[in-house]
């Protein structure tokens, strides 16, 4: 679908949707119940008799019920085959039990329900949304229910889906953001998994059979693999029952092992990847954090400084506000099983991306070594402890929240600590913390573009 | 905001008829200030947190040509210092407060956001009001600013085969109408925009009678009249003289373009003719448009999907849609990618002979049902937001239908029939009324070899 320019002031991310941003919504009255003005949801949980750990948070003042089930079955156990969670993921919703992908589709939106099925490099999510009344919910239960255990991977509907996705590996190649993250994660992890792209490769998506997808399936769609997350307008009782005839049917299998350990990079490293755009774009990154490492949240407060608070960033401030180089740029960690990336990128045109890349550097470089100011510390902790209640808003927040949590194993007391947590910290522990885990010095860079002249755009007064 | 983007959010949103228990649709409360500011308010106090939006009716549809792109970069400026706040203040302050805030420029309107806890609704009014009426407008940020439109052109624009395919189809597609307009401007009257241009623009548009104030979240109605008469009251008024009209002729016959790019697959836009609530022959056909638009696009079980990526296997993707809030005569779009072994000119049969179909025989009821019940339900997931609320709202009034339409909308679609969605098929989807666009993907590297072209003539194979 194509999506016709809304033109928005900002945005700090490359990939993220357009301005309508929602929102809003859920908590008060458990604010209130709770008493404690920054305190996040009460979170229930248990384990299904199969060993899937459940989060629950009754919300009820809207009819409606979040269901998210997640499973350690992402693209980092792909093994040799690049592509094969994500695949089998996206294969789920295409047949099972006895019902067809057309009939799948009509049990959900006959009740106006949802159903998605993805894959990122920790895990494999598989999500409804559904008014709670019947038949609605019990039908989009068992829809569920129903292509978690009893997936049947149909051939034809495989072949389809297979030359899809190659030509969405060939749409990926169009876009110069896109190819430069697939490079910059090759340089940033190397050897481990989580350096190939969710998506796969070419060689590997032709290469797929449905007893890889099967035999991918039976080791990790299982109850002790699985974490369920439930916000909605339920009771304990029911959404216990609920848990249960979603993913009671699976068998209880084994945990996978833990994934290999991430190593530093042990210098640094530049790949130029010529491109026929009229920008360059530019990439950094490194090995960063886990999800509860010791010093998340001094990384997390540091960076927001850094690049993660949209326009008053120092990367925003320094690139775009003093300078007009580029429209967005940023710098964010990804924290995941094991240390996921800390990354930085902008996008300018081609004759100007040597000069923003070095400011880009130069302002890393200046936070790794000096750390922020008092000032700059307490901006942060203001927008981020003041912002929070935004956080926790809506269903569809807390929905991700609970998946985060139980999947991770963070402290049911997250939400309910985090503010304190962040107006914890200090100056000195956000440049002790940059000092010894940032290492500008050892970056891997990837930039994209710089062969505008095959392009054939058209844009007059554009020197390329 | 794309017009096929306010059409999605007002499907989701519309009146609830169904879980008697919790109907009780959150009222809106109206105010107008003397100086003409409409104020309207949503109280919904689910949680301790607000939107506040300033929703201005201007935007690219309102620009001529030789200054596109200035209601965007305006829109840039505007966090670039008042008479008595520096440039970047009014985010520091933002930011200081724990808010979100952003802005967006469409065709029809555009728009101002913050985010915010509950009891900071005054800090966003003394700044909007502030930048309202006293925008600095300095040159030499003007010069810088400009520079990073020019970039955010090329990221979104130039170096994006789909949406320079898009950028190219609309100017073909309407002749007179500013719908032909690229909300970010072409480039080379990027190229000569001046921040006196900017000033002209802000004088004649930047005022409270030209401007919908919502506020959506955990706040009292009068609270929040009392506030903006504080902060917006004092604020003067303008004479706004409306754009002078640029009605798009009718259309002779099929325009087709083909547009090279830099790409790997190629891409097929076709767009037809169509009314929207504002100028419609009949009141109902807009509504029997979105319909049809959720017959062929309404989810995986419906047609599109269900019949040409699924059943024939001739798309990789496809979709369609219509927006019946735009301000002016649009489009009802289709677009599509080929699967593996099909090319465009087999893809844009398969679409025309769906168009064809839905001609010739009535919807089946039980499509009509399901997308009824899509609604209600879209209607209570909406309310998870408070945001998408307000936005709704503004949206409306930005484009001069009356906000009320927002609980009306789900049983003006639940009136129509089979026959209404037939008969606007007929008189719409007709050849004459089309343009087609295909994006003729050209070689990424030198040294690829060029694939053959794509889609005018109906003789080319891809792949």
């Amino acid at each position: 679908m194509y999506v016709k320019a809304i033109s928005e002031e900002g945005r700090t991310t490359p990939a993220r949707p357009p301005a309508t941003l929602p929102r809003a919504g859920l908590a008060a009255a458990l604010l209130l119940l709770i008493g404690v003005v920054q305190a996040g949801p009460r979170i229930e949980t248990w384990q299904t008799g199969n060993g899937a750990r459940v989060l629950f948070v009754a919300a009820p003042e809207l009819p409606m019920v979040d269901v998210r089930v997640v499973f350690d079955a992402g693209s980092a156990r792909d093994g040799t085959r690049p592509g094969l969670a994500a695949f089998t993921a996206g294969m789920l919703t295409e047949g099972a039990r006895d019902w067809d992908a057309d009939t799948i589709a009509l049990r959900m939106e006959n009740v106006g329900a949802s159903l998605s099925a993805s894959a990122d490099r920790d895990l494999a999510a598989v999500a409804i949304r559904s008014l709670t009344q019947e038949p609605a919910l019990g039908t989009a239960v068992e829809t569920l229910a129903g292509v978690l255990t009893a997936p049947t991977f149909p051939p034809t509907d495989l072949e389809r889906e297979r030359e899809n996705a190659l030509i969405g590996l060939r749409q990926a190649q169009e876009q110069p953001a896109k190819v430069g993250q697939k490079a910059l994660f090759q340089q940033v992890f190397g050897t481990h998994p989580y350096a190939s792209d969710p998506a796969g490769t070419e060689d590997a998506i032709r290469a797929l059979t449905r007893a890889d997808l099967q035999a991918f399936h039976q080791r990790y769609f299982t109850g002790s693999n699985a974490v369920v997350a439930i916000v909605g307008a339920l009771d304990q009782p029911a959404a216990q029952a609920l848990a249960e005839r979603v993913v009671g049917g699976l068998p209880a299998g084994e945990r996978p092992p833990a994934l290999p350990p991430v190593a530093d990079l042990a210098a640094a490293a530049v790949e130029r990847i010529t491109f026929p755009s009229s920008q360059t774009h530019v990439l950094a990154g490194q090995p960063g954090m886990a999800r509860g490492d010791p010093d998340y949240f001094a990384l997390y407060l540091g960076n927001h400084i850094l690049g993660g608070s949209g326009l008053v960033s120092l990367l925003m401030n320094e690139v775009r506000e003093k300078r007009g180089l580029s429209y967005s740029t940023y710098s964010y960690f990804v924290p995941m099983a094991k240390p996921g990336p800390f990354l930085m990128g902008l996008q300018t045109k081609n004759a100007q991306a040597d000069q923003a890349r070095t400011v880009m550097i130069d302002t890393l470089k200046r936070f790794a070594t000096e750390g922020p100011t008092e000032e700059q510390v307490s901006a942060a902790k203001k927008n981020v402890t003041g912002g929070f209640p935004l956080r926790i808003a809506e269903n569809s927040d807390i929905i991700q929240y609970l998946a985060v949590i139980g999947f991770y194993g963070l402290p049911l007391d997250y939400l309910d600590r985090f503010t304190d947590r962040i107006q914890a910290v200090t100056a000195e522990q956000i440049r002790d913390a940059f000092a010894r885990r940032v290492h500008p010095d050892r970056l891997a860079i990837v930039t994209v573009g710089g062969d505008a002249d095959t392009a054939q755009v058209p844009a007059p007064g554009d020197p390329g | 905001m794309h017009r096929r983007a306010l059409a999605l959010s007002l499907l989701i949103v519309p009146l609830l008829t169904a879980a008697p228990a919790f109907a009780d649709a959150p009222k809106v409360f109206e105010r107008r200030l003397d100086n003409g500011l409409k104020i309207l308010v949503k109280p919904d106090h689910r949680a301790p947190i607000l939107t506040t939006q300033v929703w201005y009716k201007v935007g690219a549809s309102y620009e001529y040509g030789g200054i596109t792109g200035v209601s965007h970069i305006l829109e840039h400026m505007m966090f670039k210092g008042t008479q008595t706040r520096g440039p970047g203040e009014f985010s520091r302050i933002i930011a200081e407060n724990g808010g979100e805030e952003n802005a967006f420029t469409g065709s029809d309107y555009t728009a101002y956001y913050q985010n915010l806890a509950s009891d900071r609704l005054e800090v966003s009014f003394a700044l909007e009001a502030d930048r309202m009426r006293n925008l600095a407008l300095d040159p030499a940020q003007f010069a810088k600013e400009l520079e990073v439109v020019k970039e955010e052109r090329r990221m979104r624009t130039d170096d994006d085969p789909q949406s320079l395919t898009y950028e190219h189809f609309d100017a073909t597609a309407f002749l007179a109408s500013p719908y032909g307009n690229p909300v970010i401007g072409w480039p080379g009257d990027l190229e000569q925009l001046t921040a006196e241009d900017l000033r002209t623009w802000y004088r004649l548009w930047y005022a409270p009678n030209n401007a919908t104030l919502v506020v959506a979240g955990d706040v009292d109605p009068d609270q929040v009249f009392a506030l903006a008469e504080q902060y917006f009251g004092p604020l003067k008024a303008e004479t706004v003289a409306p754009p002078k009209t640029r009605a798009e002729p009718e259309q002779v016959g099929e325009r087709r373009i083909r547009v090279k790019a830099p790409a790997q697959e190629p891409y097929l836009l076709m767009g037809y003719k169509t009314p929207a609530i504002a100028d419609a022959a009949e009141a109902w056909e807009p509504f029997a448009l979105e319909v049809l638009a959720s017959v062929l696009d309404g989810g995986s079980s419906a047609r599109l999907t269900r019949e040409l990526v699924r059943g024939s296997r001739i798309a990789a993707s496809t979709g369609a849609s219509y927006s019946a809030t735009s301000r002016l005569p649009g489009l009802f779009l289709f677009d599509g990618v080929p699967a593996k072994g099909h090319d465009i000119p087999a893809l844009e049969q398969a679409l025309r002979a769906q168009i064809e179909r839905l001609a010739q025989e009535p919807v089946d009821p039980a499509e009509l049902e399901r997308i009824r019940t899509q609604l209600i339900a879209g209607k209570i997931f909406a309310k998870d937001s408070v945001f998408a609320q307000a936005m709704e709202l503004g949206q409306l009034e930005s484009v001069g239908l009356p906000w009320t339409l927002a609980d009306q909308y789900v049983d003006r679609l639940s009136a129509v029939t089979p026959e209404q969605v037939q008969a606007v098929a007929r008189k719409y989807l007709t050849p004459d009324r089309l343009t087609v666009a295909v994006l003729d993907p050209q070689p990424l590297a030198a040294n690829q070899p060029q694939r053959a072209p794509t889609g005018l003539g109906g003789h080319d194979n891809v792949r």
